[in-house]
């Protein structure tokens, strides 16, 4: 999730607000596979993940492209426009009340010496390491990888090698969504859903980015195990409903004093 | 000439609610209201192109204040000087970690967006203040309380606000800090570099703005009665606060007031149409895909493009 | 002649890169000072560490007698040191009178006093005609001498001049020299970075040259440019500065 989010930032230095809110239809997508087709999420995620794609490169060519240039303001302001309208239009299509995807795998749990340990969780866990390192090998060992990164690192060297830089960008943007759409399906059994949850997924996402650094893989993984770490020692010492406080107020310490993360490039 | 014609829109707007039913009014109160939060956004966000996503704190600590201060047998109108003093006690907090530690656009609307829903969820959280419930205000309906039985007062009291926003805002225009704001969205350094003290204007932008934010924070609470943490700190209202002076027209003196005239009787008017099918939200979406469309189209808004139409019309 | 501004030893790196090193040299009241070297030979950072932009590691900077240390940028503005950037930077959405006035509002607040000499030295430096368009959209040249008129709006003793002949045609040249010698004229020191040799020769009383964050050489224009360390320097970069026709 959190490495979508990085890719789509470090190429193109565009804050995706609707990052979130782009996950949460992965989610229902997820749901509505599953109950009407009775395809189990943990397969779907991969269609969840094209869809995404999709998605991601046609908001990508239709509204970002036009603003790659624009002051940063309005690129935040375009995001935000998007994620009200997924927000919104999953609301007025789904309704407000949670949905959860059930899957068999779900109900499984293994017995681990003292532990149990929830299968769901480690197959999810599992499948995010195989696509983050997937996405690796992506972008530093294949051409159009490269090409991704160095778009990042020199826009205008970039086309001056003659690169298509709207097609990298928008193939950079899919991917990121697309990442974003398989962590949906991956996670639908596990966490309820809302439309409201957009907000709090985009907060998490940033807030993992941040913490990792802006633009880079490595951070955005890194900064996704320290902050569930974190929240779940919140969880356990404070109350549950203050975990958000938790990692609101790291986020704000980190914005202070690190904001290019622990590995990242900073914002210009 | 632009006095004469402002002159004349203000006396129509006082005349108003002697021919208005008794809905059109609570619209126009609610137009009114949200333009002054507008224009208080506006001091910050477009004169000073500090975007915040967290203004709704300020509205809720002004509005909690005041409100807790009244079951105390404070009376509200004195309870809301303390309230946005309080509000602006925390503008400055949030500025000065923002702007000391230099976070410009993303960052600090993440800052602003972190704070923001700290306030909510310890409002949540906090038996005192009222907790997951919220608080209720004891309705007396006696002016000395800042409770009307008639809407008018509120129609007035409310256009009064929108008026001194308003005029808050036209005097930094003609003031040093309102041209140095306006320099200072563009470029930072190049101000620095003229002798500029940005970081002081930037805190003063930041404490009036969010200063002026927390008395509609009493306004609120005294009109509705009830002040929900999620509704009156959460991103919601943040985005209700900002999406007015952006559409109509970010850093100008009438933006914000259109944009609010615009949105809100269309907010006002699809929550009715798609409410009662229960579509909630549907009034989002507008907002989502207006707020996308002057993006790409009309970054200025829709003030300056009608000024430029309106002057071509007339050359 | 008593030293306006005093640079001692300054030094500054980033990361493995030592961009000033060891740096001294002075500019005194009404001087023309000209700072050379190839590119990357750290000129820039040193406006930056002398303007306020930056922290030096190690030296001092001295103007009017007074250390600057921990100063910001609009603290050493206001003791009468101007800057201009390499690379202009007007405000684009502003008109250019406006861009002026949020120089001169430094030092006359009342916005109508600022604009009355925003607009005096718009029409000293050719700009009045221009006065009400947005900086956006002026051309080059407009928008180096908007730079300079900015830097003159603060009034200052001491004006750092950034390459603000780049870019520019021979005969816009030749005009913005005359304006440099014009405002020296007036008694306010300059001290500039340059490449375009013609006009630094032709200006400069003294001439302070870089190379990899150090000074190789100081002196009279004539002896800079026969100076054999400058030539080599040099040589990997534009060729031979020669001295004024």
């Amino acid at each position: 999730m959190a490495v979508g989010l990085t890719l789509i930032f470090g190429v193109m230095r565009v804050v995706n607000f609707a990052h979130g809110d782009m996950m949460v239809w992965g989610m229902y997508l997820a749901f509505i596979l599953a109950t009407r087709a009775g395809v189990d999420p943990y397969l779907s995620f991969v269609v969840c993940a094209a869809a995404l794609f999709g998605l991601g490169v046609i908001v990508q060519r239709g509204l970002v492209d036009r603003i790659v240039e624009a002051p940063h303001e309005m690129q935040i302001l375009l995001m935000l426009g998007v994620a009200l309208v997924l927000e919104n239009l999953a609301l007025l299509v789904f309704g407000p009340e949670p949905a959860r995807v059930r899957s068999p795998l779900g109900q499984l749990t293994w017995e681990l010496g003292p532990l149990y340990v929830d299968v769901a969780r480690l197959v999810t866990f599992a499948v995010a390491i195989v696509l983050t390192l997937a996405l690796w090998l992506f972008l530093y060992r294949t051409e159009l990888g490269r090409l991704i990164r160095a778009s990042a690192d020199n826009h205008y060297g970039a086309l001056v090698i003659g690169a298509d830089v709207r097609r990298i960008y928008a193939t950079a943007f899919g991917i990121g969504a697309a990442c974003v759409g398989a962590a949906g399906a991956l996670v639908s059994p596990i966490l309820p859903f809302q439309p409201a949850t957009g907000l709090a997924l985009s907060v998490t996402s940033f807030n993992i980015v941040i913490i990792g650094g802006m633009g880079s893989l490595v951070g955005a993984f890194i900064g996704g195990l320290l902050v569930s770490v974190a929240e779940s020692l919140g969880a356990v010492f404070l109350r549950p409903s203050l975990k958000e406080l938790f990692s609101f107020s790291l986020l704000i310490v980190i914005l202070l004093f690190r904001p290019a993360g622990l590995f990242g490039k900073r914002l210009p | 000439m632009k006095a004469l014609a402002a002159a004349g829109a203000v006396a129509v707007l006082l005349a108003l609610p002697l021919v208005l039913s008794g809905y059109a009014i609570t619209i126009f109160i609610l137009i009114f209201f949200y333009a002054y939060l507008a224009q208080a956004w506006n001091i910050l966000g477009g004169y000073a192109g500090q975007l915040s996503a967290g203004h709704a704190a300020f509205v809720g600590i002004g509005g909690y204040t005041s409100a807790l201060l009244f079951e105390r047998g404070v009376t509200p109108w004195l309870g809301m000087f303390v309230g946005a003093a309080l509000a602006a006690g925390l503008g400055a907090v949030i500025g000065y970690l923002g702007f000391r530690f230099g976070l410009r656009g993303f960052y600090f609307v993440l800052l602003t967006v972190a704070f923001a829903e700290i306030c909510r969820i310890l409002a949540s959280n906090v038996e005192a203040v009222g907790g997951a419930i919220g608080l209720y205000i004891t309705f007396t309906g006696d002016p000395r309380h800042f409770q009307f039985r008639d809407p008018r007062a509120y129609y007035y009291i409310a256009l009064a606000l929108m008026l001194l926003a308003t005029g808050v805002a036209a005097l930094l225009e003609r003031r040093r800090l309102g041209i140095y704001l306006t320099a200072i969205r563009e470029d930072e350094a190049a101000c620095e570099a003229l002798g500029v003290d940005t970081f002081k204007c930037k805190m003063l932008a930041m404490v009036v703005s969010s200063f002026l934010t927390g008395l509609a924070g009493t306004f609120y609470a005294f009109q509705n009665f009830s002040l929900q943490p999620g509704a009156v700190f959460g991103i919601p209202l943040s985005v209700e606060i900002l999406i007015r002076p952006i559409i109509g027209g970010a850093g100008t003196l009438l933006g914000p007031v259109l944009g609010s005239f615009i949105l809100t009787p269309l907010a006002e008017v699809s929550r009715q149409y798609f409410g009662q099918g229960g579509l909630h939200g549907a009034h989002l979406v507008v907002y989502g895909l207006l707020l996308v469309a002057v993006v790409l189209f009309l970054p200025q808004g829709a003030y300056p493009f009608l000024r430029r139409l309106l002057r071509r019309g007339a050359a | 002649m008593t030293a306006l501004l005093t640079v001692a030893k300054l030094s500054r790196r980033f990361g493995g890169v030592q961009a000033v090193k060891d740096l001294s040299f002075s500019v005194g009241e009404g001087e023309i000072v000209g700072l050379i070297g190839p590119n990357g030979a750290g000129k820039t950072t040193a406006f930056a560490l002398i303007s306020g932009f930056l922290a030096p590691d190690a030296g001092e900077v001295r103007f009017r007698g007074r250390v600057l240390r921990g100063l910001k940028p609009h603290q050493v503005n206001a003791l009468g040191l101007a800057r201009t950037f390499q690379i202009v930077r007007p405000f684009p959405r502003l008109s250019v009178v406006r861009n002026v006035m949020i120089a001169t509002l430094g030092r006359h607040p009342a916005p109508a006093e600022a604009e009355r000499r925003a607009r005096a030295i718009l029409d000293e430096l050719g700009l009045g005609a221009r006065a009400e368009t947005p900086a956006g959209s002026l051309t080059l040249a407009e928008r180096k001498r908007l730079e300079l008129a900015r830097a003159l709006g603060t009034e200052p003793v001491l004006l750092l001049l950034d390459e603000v002949m780049s870019g520019l045609n021979e005969a816009e040249t030749e005009r913005m020299v005359e304006l440099v010698r014009a405002i020296n004229r007036r008694g306010v020191a300059i001290l500039l970075i340059e490449h375009v040799m013609r006009a630094v020769m032709s200006l400069a009383q003294r001439i302070v040259v870089l190379n990899y964050g150090e000074r190789i050489a100081e002196g009279r224009p004539e002896a800079v440019a026969a100076d054999r360390r400058v030539i080599e320097a040099y040589l990997g970069d534009e060729g031979v500065p020669s001295a004024p026709a």
